[in-house]
């Protein structure tokens, strides 16, 4: 007999407490004891999550308005530079944006860190003057609880899935995946693999725009498609992407967040970054549900880049699953490469966990989408280009 | 059991020389060279661990190396990790050779073994979230 459940009679068992809620760890090991249908006819919802570094992070403020008010054009908090072309006292604060001042030691990330820590924050700003916004400059100190508003907004978050990232040549290089020691001496992966929550629904089925999520330990939603958000990369027999593809747009308050879920970085020499904590509930609608959250370590392929290789298309040298690169090494071309984690599977487990418990208790209820993610779509390069042969098409 | 860390450092003119030979064979100390750069006709540097039963021991031996007209540092520097502040994302066990720093199943927690430590410091830098430090 197949198996449905909607949105609402999931929530109506949310709301009485009866919900079976596991994570996407638990899952597994249920399915491995008791089957897929089992699994699709007693648990109602599924938590995935994931703590990496999402250097497509950032966030919008608001700050009020001073007296006499000022129209901010460029401003600075803690001495990194914010975006201030929004109105007069909006602002957004990138996570890679460097310090003037603490280059590679603080940045955006830092001061998104620092005002959910609650710390105060020195804002500068200077403006040209208006008959309506008569100051040219200000420098005073501002708490996330004397901003109207604080919300985070990533344009490209919880990516589906990500290369394996090792350099061939003989020099050490440093990255965004951190350091990639020469002639194959390490190999860095970044996804939470069977935890993840995109490889727990790889065709978009429950995770689109509005879905309600876990973001820094706040409630937030799913605002849009992910920047580079590129669906139609190969995939493997389970339908897994084999390499970076889908990506989400989140949005959550940052006034709510918990800095134990939302830490800046530093990666050496390559600058600034931010590890966010995104928990999204699954609800097990169906079989077909049922057999997507039970996927495994093993099931999920992806693809080992050089990235000694500065060019836009790195070699592809090989293929593994995160069975493989959760064992410590890999085999490469008869080599044996040790392997390097760059996301954090403790605390994706512990955001998991935590999300388990927001659905038990009734705090989080399942949201549809209100409108599905694209599942056709290619991510275009940049080329270089003049006028003509744009006008000439 | 007397166990201390030193650096010794030779003068150009002394690289040649088989010091930790003469530790081992004349002082019976126990020797586990942790790190080594040594070029001929260069300044060449050692970083090893020295054990004995007795400390008098190691002291003759680091007095005879200091004779020889090679530099003895004592190495009290330590690995400091702020476990509660860590993450446990592992990026520092990209650069830990002596396998120190280590993380994997079942927890996937960080672990540190500051016996294996030889404060080379690369996880200083490799750390994204600045949580490990190097005392002197």
């Amino acid at each position: 007999m197949s198996v449905s459940r909607t949105y609402e009679e999931i929530n109506e068992k949310i709301k009485s407490g009866k919900a079976v809620v596991l994570t996407a760890d638990e899952v597994v090991e249920l399915a491995e004891e008791r089957g897929i249908s089992y699994v699709a006819k007693n648990v109602d919802v599924v938590t995935t999550a994931t703590f990496g570094a999402m250097c497509s992070s950032g966030a919008f403020l608001n700050f009020g308005h001073s007296d006499p008010p000022i129209k901010m054009g460029k401003i600075w908090l803690n001495d990194v530079p914010a975006y201030g072309g929004i109105a007069a006292v909006d602002a957004y604060i990138g996570a890679t944006e460097m310090s003037e001042t603490k280059p590679f030691e603080y940045g955006g990330a830092h001061v998104i860190e620092d005002l959910i820590a609650g710390k105060p924050i020195k804002l500068r700003a200077t403006s040209y003057g208006t008959d309506c916004y008569p100051r040219t400059e200000i420098e005073t100190y501002v708490t996330k609880d004397m901003l109207n508003q604080a919300y985070m907004f990533n344009p490209r978050n919880a990516y589906q899935n990500y290369p394996v990232a090792v350099n061939t040549s003989s020099r050490t290089i440093y990255t965004y995946l951190g350091t990639l020691l020469p002639r194959l001496g390490n190999a860095v992966y970044s996804s939470a693999g069977q935890l993840s929550p995109l490889l727990n629904d790889p065709y978009y089925r429950t995770i689109g725009v509005g879905t309600r999520i876990f973001l820094g330990g706040a409630a937030g939603y799913v605002a849009w498609e992910g920047t580079q958000h590129n669906p139609s990369v190969e995939r493997n027999d389970k339908g897994i992407p084999v390499s970076g593809s889908g990506t989400l747009a989140l949005i959550g308050d940052l006034k709510a967040m918990d800095r134990r879920y939302v830490r800046a970085a530093v990666m050496q020499r390559y600058g600034v970054t931010l590890y966010v904590g995104v928990g999204i509930p699954i609800p097990v609608l169906d079989e077909d549900m049922a057999e997507r959250v039970c996927v495994r370590d093993e099931d999920i392929h992806t693809s080992v880049v050089d990235y000694s290789v500065p060019n836009r298309s790195r070699p592809v040298l090989g293929r593994v699953t995160y069975k493989d690169l959760r064992s410590g090494a890999i085999e490469l071309n008869g080599n044996r490469i040790p392997t390097v984690p760059l996301s954090s599977l403790s605390k994706a487990r512990e955001i998991a966990e935590e999300l388990k418990g927001w659905v038990q208790s009734g705090q989080m209820l399942l949201q549809e989408p209100v409108q599905q993610l694209p599942r056709e779509q290619a991510t275009k390069p940049l080329e270089i280009v003049d006028l003509e042969e744009i006008n000439n098409g | 059991m007397a166990r201390c860390r030193v650096v010794l450092t030779f003068p150009p003119d002394k690289v040649r020389h088989p010091v930790a030979y003469h530790l081992v064979k004349d002082y019976g100390l126990k020797i586990n060279i942790l790190r080594a750069r040594v070029d001929l006709n260069e300044e060449g540097k050692l970083l090893i661990e020295i054990e004995n039963h007795d400390n008098a021991s190691i002291q003759n031996g680091l007095q005879y190396a200091r004779d020889l007209g090679v530099t003895v540092e004592l190495v009290d520097r330590e690995l400091q990790w702020d476990e509660d502040e860590c993450i446990h994302c592992g990026s520092c066990t990209a650069v830990c050779r002596s396998e120190a720093l280590s993380i994997g199943a079942p927890d996937w927690r960080l672990k540190l073994d500051k016996q294996k430590c030889t404060a080379c410091g690369l996880c200083v830098g490799a750390c994204p979230v600045k949580v490990i430090r190097i005392d002197f």
